[in-house]
């Protein structure tokens, strides 16, 4: 038997990229603008959607797409009971989407019906970072009682985004995050990212974060 | 925890490119990881000794070349290596900076017998 060096150089997670590529694919098609929404735990993934529901359902038709490790409803249930389409993924504790499972979520929702797909990742900073899902834009909230340090512990996430929010800015007052070291993390892997500093629960800030959003879906539309 | 789901996919390759080679066995991988990327090597390991059972991979060494992360300071010019976390520009302190290396995350070749 000969011993050979066969050549490979190929990019270990290419088979989800690839069908990341053929649900960008399916969303362009129907004109749906769709968002990957990380976060870590407790960031505030639910209510940034909830109030995006809020602010945008008078405007766009909205959907979503739930993933969590377990199969708890209570996500799902809250957006359902905001009137809008929802489909949950549980991966089964696995700590990410991948595209093959939010290509069979894809499946069981009316795209020509929506204008709007927020997808909702599994709560985590290093996994989601590695697969991505064929949406248009990778959407990172960070918040403000995590810390001003994650960009320099979790570089991977801030990488591949194209915005980001920083949530829970009333609570600055009670919490030490030196906001300028945190923006010069982000600068260094990411420059001249969007950034949205809001308030789930005041509101604050969440306009700017509308607007953009409404933008893009005029984008894919148009 | 996404190792299983990477280790799967370094499988599935390595199988394809080891078929359409002809191969009986695969031996050898070698794996490129930039610093940049999260993933544990041991942890990849573990799952490989498992999942590669009753596959041509069976017995496959797993090898890992690390590179680092390199960074130019778009201010000074400046290239510089990353030991551990993520700093600034460390000669003239600029935060503006392109990274040119780190996140590679690929199989590069497998060695097999056919």
């Amino acid at each position: 038997m000969n011993s050979v060096r066969v050549p490979v150089v190929e990019k270990i997670l290419n088979a989800n990229d690839q069908i990341a590529g053929q649900n960008r694919l399916l969303l362009d098609r129907a004109g749906v603008f769709a968002l990957n929404l990380m976060a870590s735990p407790g960031a505030g993934k639910t209510s940034l959607i909830l109030k995006t529901i809020e602010g945008l359902s008078p405007l766009f038709r909205l959907g979503v797409i739930e993933g969590d490790t377990a199969p708890v409803t209570i996500d799902a249930d809250k957006v359902a009971a905001a009137g809008m389409p929802a489909v949950q993924i549980n991966t089964g504790g696995e700590c990410h989407l991948d595209a093959v499972m939010v290509g069979k979520a894809l499946e069981s929702l009316s795209l020509p019906d929506l204008d709007l797909l927020i997808i909702e990742n599994v709560g985590n900073l290093i996994c989601p970072a590695a697969f991505k899902l064929g949406a248009h834009a990778n959407v990172l909230i960070a918040s403000i009682p995590e810390g001003d340090d994650k960009p320099y512990k979790y570089p991977n996430i801030y990488r591949g985004i194209e915005a980001l929010i920083l949530n829970k800015i009333d609570l600055k007052p009670y919490i030490h995050f030196d906001q300028d070291y945190f923006l010069r993390g982000v600068e260094m892997l990411n420059p001249g990212l969007k950034f949205f500093p809001l308030s789930c629960t005041t509101g604050d800030g969440l306009p700017a974060w509308l607007a953009w959003v409404s933008e893009k879906v005029h984008n894919v539309k148009s | 925890m996404h190792e299983l789901a990477v280790t799967q996919s370094i499988l599935d390759i390595a199988v394809d490119y080891a078929s359409r080679a002809g191969a009986s066995q695969v031996t050898h991988l070698y794996l490129v990881i930039g610093k940049l990327s999260s993933f544990v090597d041991d942890s990849v390991q573990f799952y490989w000794d498992m999942i590669s059972q009753g596959t041509i991979c069976e017995g496959g060494q797993l090898h890992f070349e690390r590179l680092p992360a390199r960074l130019a300071c778009l201010d000074c010019g400046t290239d510089y290596t990353l030991d551990s976390e993520l700093v600034p520009c460390p000669k003239c302190g600029s935060s503006r900076v392109k990274i040119l290396s780190g996140e590679e995350f690929r199989l590069d070749s497998i060695e097999v017998l056919s």
